[in-house]
């Protein structure tokens, strides 16, 4: 269960989920459509799919961005993500308690759980449907390494793979590594580099090379 | 109904990826005031807006309703008083006029889906963390 370890005053947070009320009116709108055989979710799922880069304001970009450039944000990023990422001016329901986990040569971060409502969109976009999957969560806090391997990223035996769980009310980015060869990008194109997949963990900032 | 074209060629496997590709050229793209990127793509500001725009693409491109019945009922929700100025309730709109066609063809009734909303609303407050929020979690159901 998510520790309940200070009321910060806000409303939802008796318990660990919760639908607006148009969340669930479409999840209503979904259930209907799908008994009467008129949608197929999955079908759904692939359509926002090709989307997902559309999907929330992606701010987690800038964020890490901004961190590769600026070791004083760096280092308030690491001490108080969520004051430092409020400092850009991204706030929203999904954001507020946020935590930076940073890669560096010897460790690397995966966060798992999208299952419930506490993926932070808001900063990392639209999850992706896998992410979303149960056994993925089961599996990546088993088999972090294996699970990685399967998605094309194949780290070294000697990096350290740190798990996170995001809870109800902590949620979690990953600074990648800055790639090699960006010295003097601006924080713009910097931000090119930052993919949705490097932020979770399950993928690395892209090269200069690749991003063209 | 007919089913249209795009959707009739398509082998069942196909189905997922081919309605990808379909749904870039949607006519539904043209509706009122839809807000897109500078590339032309519709951008959403939440997970649920692009759930319920990827539904209603999929109902039109089975013929499920026309692209009038569509734009009017999108119209009628778009036109009525009370709307933000910032236009930031442009998708709950969009929720309302699919509702709205979702009574109308009688695929639901109105209390069917303000039922199903509220189940919904309970089954998510009474999934723990970490557990998928299914319906099946509803208390009362």
């Amino acid at each position: 269960m998510s520790e309940h370890h200070h009321g910060h005053g806000h409303d939802h947070h008796d318990h660990d989920n919760h639908f607006t009320d148009m969340e669930a009116r479409v999840k209503a709108l979904e259930t209907v459509l799908t008994e009467k055989g008129l949608i197929d979710p999955a079908a759904i799922d692939a359509i926002v799919e090709t989307y997902e880069t559309k999907v929330g304001p992606r701010n987690g970009a800038r964020v890490v961005a901004k961190a590769w450039g600026d070791p004083q944000f760096a280092e308030w990023l690491k001490r108080d993500a969520t004051a430092a990422i409020a400092s850009l001016g991204f706030t929203g329901r999904q954001g507020e308690h946020m935590r930076a986990v940073f890669n560096t040569p010897d460790t690397h971060n995966l966060i798992v759980c999208t299952l419930c409502s506490c993926y932070p969109w808001a900063v990392l976009g639209l999850p992706p449907v896998w992410y979303k999957a149960p056994p993925y969560r089961s599996r990546a806090v088993i088999d972090p390494r294996g699970v990685l391997a399967e998605f094309g990223l194949e780290l070294s035996a000697e990096k350290k793979i740190r798990v996170w769980d995001s809870t109800a009310e902590l949620r979690y980015l990953v600074v990648p590594e800055r790639p090699e060869g960006t010295e003097g990008f601006s924080e713009e194109q910097l931000a090119e580099l930052v993919t949705r997949d490097s932020m979770i963990g399950t993928g690395l900032a892209l090269s200069p090379e690749a991003a063209r | 109904m007919s089913k249209r074209e795009t959707v009739s060629q398509l082998s069942e496997g196909e189905k997922g990826r081919e309605s990808a590709s379909a749904f870039s050229r949607s006519p539904l793209f043209a509706s009122q005031e839809l807000p897109k990127s500078a590339e032309g793509d519709p951008v959403f500001a939440e997970p649920w807006q692009a759930t319920v725009f990827a539904m209603t693409v999929r109902l039109y491109e089975q013929g499920v309703f026309s692209w009038s019945e569509w734009a009017a009922a999108l119209s009628a929700e778009l036109f009525k008083p009370g709307r933000r100025a910032d236009a930031s309730d442009y998708y709950d709109c969009w929720v309302a006029a699919l509702s709205r066609l979702v009574t109308e063809l009688s695929i639901a009734s109105a209390r069917e889906l303000d039922a199903l909303t509220r189940s919904w609303q309970r089954a998510a407050e009474a999934t723990s963390h970490g557990k998928p929020i299914v319906i099946e979690n509803d208390p009362l159901r």
